[in-house]
């Protein structure tokens, strides 16, 4: 399948994509190497934290959005990364055993001023788990190469 | 340690310093952002950063590491003084997360934060609410990421 192009993302379009399965042992395998905080390794210690439980870290929620999205679309697009996140909300706590699916808004496209061969994707990402509460939002725009129109009437 | 009371807008934490290396680049990459430029040299050098470079989530997640590492050595010398441990996070979310420039294989980064915003949580109003910008420098002295988060960190108890 031809990879997409800047010019394939229209505004408005919605897509999931997912699922995938959020272990214990996964949530504290992560938090043990990159965000080594109690609430993320020990039910106890959670417990008394806002997050009332164990839960994984935003960071963690984070990863694994960009996984399913490069799993999902990303690495069919001519993806030339990204300049960064507008926001990141950790709205609800990622528990052990939730089935995370990623819904992707576009939000809106532009062509980009200073260099005419990329184009920016802004998208809203939302994670959501098996009872279609949002976990997590983030909002980014990508880059993605566009179409070569000199060789494309 | 200093309680949310103690805190004030233009503290600064020297957070620690990380250098990237090429496994370490791919192994997080393969993981959670497998993208081309980032998991294969040849692919990365015909892509337009030229050479491999980090996931921009590897660069943030860093900083997220060394941090603990920093809260962990303040909270042992707090007890070692006897003095109180002050519970801090989790975060609410971030902003303005930025990346100004590639990391590239062998670069060391060094992490700042900077306290730019303090109030007490509306929703749990025993809490304070830090807001922090967060910047990554590399060895040439270039900005490579910088960002803005939000945590809860525990307020100076009524009775002391």
């Amino acid at each position: 399948m031809p990879k997409h192009h800047w010019e394939d993302f229209k505004l408005g379009t919605v897509t999931v994509y997912g699922p995938r399965l959020v272990t214990r042992e996964e949530i504290i395998a992560f938090a043990s190497e990159f965000d080594p905080q109690p609430m993320h390794l020990d039910e106890t210690a959670a417990a008394a934290t806002p997050l009332g439980g164990l839960a994984a870290s935003g960071w963690h929620s984070c990863c694994l959005l960009m996984r399913i999205i490069a799993d999902g679309f990303i690495n069919g697009s001519h993806s030339m990364g990204a300049p960064g996140v507008d926001e990141v909300r950790w709205l609800k706590p990622l528990r052990p055993g939730t089935q995370v699916r990623v819904r992707a808004t576009v939000l809106g496209t532009r062509a980009s001023n200073s260099r005419p061969e990329i184009g920016f994707v802004n998208f809203l990402f939302e994670m959501i788990d098996d009872q279609d509460a949002v976990v997590t939002t983030l909002i980014s725009p990508l880059m993605v190469r566009r179409r070569d129109t000199a060789s494309q009437p | 340690m200093k309680y949310f009371e103690d805190i004030g807008i233009g503290e600064r934490t020297v957070v620690g310093r990380h250098a990237f290396t090429a496994d370490d680049i791919k192994a997080f990459a393969m993981r959670f952002d497998p993208q081309p430029f980032h998991v294969d040299e040849e692919a990365a050098g015909r892509s337009h950063f030229g050479r491999l470079v980090a996931s921009g989530w590897h660069s943030a997640i860093v900083w997220m590491r060394l941090m603990v590492d920093e809260r962990r050595r303040q909270e042992d010398v707090a007890r070692s003084r006897g003095e109180p441990v002050v519970a801090m996070g989790p975060a609410l979310g971030l902003r303005d997360l930025k990346w100004l420039r590639p990391v590239y294989v062998d670069d060391t980064i060094a992490y700042e934060s900077e306290v730019i915003e303090t109030r007490i949580s509306e929703s749990r109003p025993n809490l304070g609410l830090l807001t922090i910008r967060s910047t990554g420098t590399n060895q040439r002295g270039e900005l490579v990421i910088s960002f803005i988060s939000t945590t809860f960190v525990e307020r100076r108890p009524v009775n002391k």
